[in-house]
C-alpha cells in the first residue's frame, strides 16, 4: 500500500477553491485536479506485482505494434511461394524455431503466409480494437451516465431506458448482425463495439453519480450558482473517474475478446490481419486435424496475454476504488 | 409504490424492450445488403416464376406494410419461412434450440456447482495461496477465449489422442433425427458429444459465480452473526458451509439467471467450434447467407432469453431479499 498522504488538492476536497493566489483559470485547475488524482492512483496501482507484469505485457505489446513493420520478417498477407495447382496444404513450412530447416520462425500458414510477421500484425488490429473501444465505451458511458444521474427525472428515465434495450441486446449475435450490415471491416467491427458495450459503464456511473449528486459539496456548488455543466465536469467527473477507467481497463479486454470471436465466425476484415482471422484461417484449412498447431496455438496465447493484462490492471484499479476488497 | 405494482411496471417495461429489439431487428436486416432474394431465385427461372416468388415472401410491399405486418407475426411467434430451406422458421428454431439448451444447462451446472465451492472456500481462506491461486485461474478462465479453448481441446483430445469426437452432437449413423430428443439426450453416443464443449464453457463460465461468490463470503463473514457462531463453539466447516455460505449466495442467484441468459446469447462461438447444432450456429449461419426469417427469429429467440431472464432475476430478487424495497 502507498504510504502518500493525500494531496491537499484531492478530489475528494475542493476547499482551495478561490483560495490561492495563483492566477490559475479553472480550465488549469481542472486540470491539475485531474491529474493529481492521476498520480495518486498511478503510484497505488503500480505497488503490486501482477498489475505492473500486466503492465509490462501491454506496454511490450504496444511497442510491437508501433514497430509492426520492423520487427515482422515478411509481409503478413503476401504469399511466400506458390502452392501447386490447388494444393495449398502440401506446402505448410514448419517453425525454424523447433528446427525445421526454413527461414520462417513460427512457420508458414497453409496459404503459404508467414506466422510470426501475422502474428507482429495482428498485434495492431488487437490493440486498435481494444483502445479505441475502450475509449470510447468508457467516454460514452461515463458522460450519459453523469448526465443521467444528475439531471434524474426524465432525461434519466429515457437514457436508462435505453441502456436496458441494449442490455437485451446479445453482445456476439448483435456485433454479428450489425457487421454483417456495414460490412466486414475494422472499422465496422469497433464501431458495433462500441454501439453496446458503453451501457454497462453508463449504469454503474449513473448509480455512481445519483449518490454524489446528494453529497454536500455538490449542494453546496449548487447554492452557489454553479452551471449544471460546472458541477458535473468539476465536481462529478473527477469523483467518478476510477469507475470510468476502472471500466476503460475491462472494455479493452472485452473488445479484444469480442473482435477475436467475430473474426473467428469468419466476418473479421479480409484485409487486415488480426488474431481472430488468423484462427478462423486455421480453421477453414484443417489445420486441427493435419496437426499444424504452429499455426492456431500462438494467436490464442497473445490473446489470452493481453486480456488477462487488463483483467489483472482493472482488477488493481477495482482495490484501489473499492477499499472493501483490500 | 408495492410489489404488485412493482411487478406490472416490469412487465411492461419487458413488453417495451421486446418491442423495441424486434424494430430494431426489422430494420438491421432490411439495411443489409445483397439481394436475399438471389438465394432462392435460381437464374434459371422465368422472370414471372421469379417475381411471384419474390410476391409470396412479400419483399415487394412498402416497407411500413412489412413492418405491421412483421409486429402482428411476432405476436404470434410467426417467424415466416426460410428463404433456404423453406421450412418454417419456427420449427426451425424447435429443433435447434432443445440441442443449445441441453449444452449450456450441462455447462451451468457443472460451472456453478464448482464456482460456488471453490468461492466459498476462497473467500473463507482469505489470503491465503490457495485463494490467489483460485483466483487467477479464475482470472485466466475468463480471458482465453472460449473458442480457442474449444480448439485446443479439439486439437489434443480429437485429434491427437481420438478420444473425442471432432464435431456434431450424434455420430453418423445412430439415427439422431429418427429417435426421439429424450432418447438421443440419454445415448452414450450423444454424452461423449456432448462432454467437451460443456468442459470447455464450464471451465469458462466457473470463473463468474467463484469471484462472486468471494467477494459475497468476505461481506458475509465481517457480520457479527459468525463472531456468535464462533462464540458457540460451532466447528469451523458447519460455520463455512451452513451460515457463511448461504447467506452469501443471494447475489449468486440473480447473478446465474442473468449469466444464462447472456450465455445462451454468446452460444455462438462454441457452437460453431464443436459444430454443435444449436440456435447460435444456426444463427450465424444464417446471417451469413443472407436467410432474413431464420436470422431474424434466432436472433429474437436470443435476445428474449435475455430479457426474460433479467426479468425473471429482477422479481427473484425481491422474493428472495425481504429487505429489498420497490421505489
Amino acid at each position: 500500500m502507498a504510504q502518500k498522504e493525500q494531496s491537499s488538492g484531492s478530489i475528494f476536497t475542493d476547499l482551495d477553491d478561490g483560495s490561492t493566489d495563483e492566477e490559475v483559470n479553472k480550465w488549469q485547475r481542472t486540470f491539475r485536479l485531474w491529474r493529481e488524482t492521476l498520480r495518486d492512483h498511478w503510484s497505488k496501482l503500480t505497488d503490486e506485482l501482477s498489475v505492473k507484469l500486466s503492465m509490462l505485457t501491454v506496454a511490450g505489446f504496444m511497442l510491437i505494434a508501433i514497430f509492426a513493420p520492423y520487427i515482422a520478417t515478411h509481409q503478413p498477407l503476401q504469399r511466400q511461394y506458390q502452392g501447386e495447382a490447388g494444393v495449398l496444404i502440401d506446402k505448410w513450412v514448419e517453425p525454424s524455431l523447433l528446427g525445421a530447416d526454413s527461414e520462417y520462425l513460427l512457420g508458414t500458414t497453409a496459404e503459404g503466409f508467414d506466422i510470426f510477421s501475422q502474428l507482429v500484425y495482428g498485434t495492431r488490429a488487437a490493440l486498435m480494437v481494444g483502445l479505441i473501444a475502450a475509449v470510447f465505451t468508457a467516454g460514452i458511458g461515463t458522460l450519459v451516465g453523469l448526465v443521467a444521474g444528475y439531471y434524474g427525472g426524465k432525461v434519466d428515465d429515457a437514457l436508462m431506458r435505453l441502456v436496458d434495450f441494449l442490455y437485451g441486446m446479445p453482445l456476439l449475435p448483435t456485433v454479428i448482425v450489425l457487421v454483417a450490415v456495414m460490412g466486414p471491416n475494422l472499422w465496422n467491427i469497433i464501431f458495433a463495439l462500441i454501439v453496446l458495450q458503453w451501457r454497462s459503464t453508463a449504469r454503474v456511473i449513473r448509480s455512481q453519480s445519483l449518490s454524489l449528486r446528494e453529497r454536500p459539496f455538490v449542494k453546496a456548488a449548487e447554492v452557489a450558482g454553479a452551471s449544471d455543466w460546472h458541477i458535473i465536469s468539476r465536481h462529478l467527473a473527477p469523483n467518478v473517474l476510477p469507475m470510468t477507467f476502472l471500466y476503460g481497463s475491462f472494455g479493452i479486454a472485452w473488445a479484444i475478446l469480442a473482435e477475436a470471436g467475430v473474426s473467428f465466425i469468419g466476418l473479421g476484415d479480409p484485409n487486415t490481419v488480426s488474431w481472430g482471422t488468423m484462427l478462423q484461417a486455421s480453421r477453414a484449412y484443417s489445420a486441427l486435424s493435419f496437426g499444424a498447431w504452429w499455426w492456431f496455438v500462438p494467436p490464442g496465447i497473445c490473446i489470452g496475454l493481453l486480456v488477462i493484462s487488463g483483467f489483472l490492471i482493472g482488477r488493481g484499479y477495482e482495490e484501489i476504488t473499492n477499499p472493501k476488497l483490500q | 409504490m408495492g410489489k404488485a405494482s412493482f411487478v406490472v411496471r416490469r412487465t411492461l417495461q419487458l413488453v417495451v424492450t421486446l418491442w423495441a429489439v424486434g424494430t430494431v431487428l426489422f430494420g438491421l436486416f432490411r439495411l443489409m445488403p445483397g439481394d436475399p432474394t438471389s438465394y432462392v431465385v435460381s437464374s434459371q427461372m422465368t422472370q414471372e416464376a421469379r417475381r411471384q416468388l419474390i410476391e409470396s415472401y412479400g419483399l415487394n410491399d412498402p416497407l411500413h406494410i412489412q413492418y405491421i405486418r412483421f409486429l402482428e407475426n411476432l405476436v404470434v411467434l410467426n417467424f415466416g419461412q426460410s428463404f433456404h430451406s423453406n421450412q418454417p422458421v419456427t420449427d426451425i428454431i424447435a429443433t435447434y434450440l432443445p440441442n443449445t439448451l441441453v449444452l449450456m444447462l450441462t455447462a451451468f451446472v457443472i460451472a456453478y456447482a464448482i464456482g460456488i465451492t471453490l468461492g466459498v472456500l476462497s473467500g473463507w481462506y482469505r489470503g491465503s495461496r490457495f485463494e490467489r491461486s483460485t483466483v487467477i485461474t479464475a482470472l485466466t478462465a475468463r480471458s482465453v477465449p472460449t473458442f480457442y479453448v474449444g480448439l485446443i481441446v479439439l486439437w489434443i483430445f480429437g485429434a491427437t489422442f481420438g478420444v473425442i469426437p471432432m464435431s456434431g452432437m450424434t455420430s453418423l449413423g445412430t439415427g439422431g433425427a429418427n429417435t426421439g430428443f429424450f432418447d438421443m439426450v440419454f445415448s452414450m453416443d450423444f454424452v461423449r458429444h456432448l462432454i467437451a464443449p460443456a468442459a470447455v464453457l464450464a471451465f469458462y463460465y466457473m470463473g463468474y459465480p467463484l469471484l462472486i461468490m468471494r467477494s459475497s463470503m468476505l461481506e458475509v463473514l465481517s457480520e457479527d452473526f459468525i463472531d456468535v457462531c464462533r462464540a458457540k463453539g460451532l466447528k469451523e466447516r458447519t460455520i463455512m458451509f451452513k451460515h457463511a455460505a448461504r447467506n452469501a449466495l443471494l447475489p449468486i442467484i440473480t447473478a446465474a439467471a442473468i449469466a444464462l441468459g447472456y450465455a445462451v446469447g454468446g452460444s455462438v462461438l462454441i457452437e460453431t467450434v464443436f459444430a454443435w447444432p444449436g440456435i447460435g450456429r444456426e444463427m450465424v449461419r444464417a446471417v451469413l447467407r443472407r436467410d432474413f426469417p431464420v436470422a431474424q427469429g434466432t436472433f429474437i429467440v436470443l435476445a428474449t432469453t435475455i430479457i426474460f431472464l433479467n426479468f425473471l432475476a429482477d422479481l427473484a430478487y425481491g422474493y428472495l431479499d425481504p429487505r429489498v424495497t420497490y421505489d
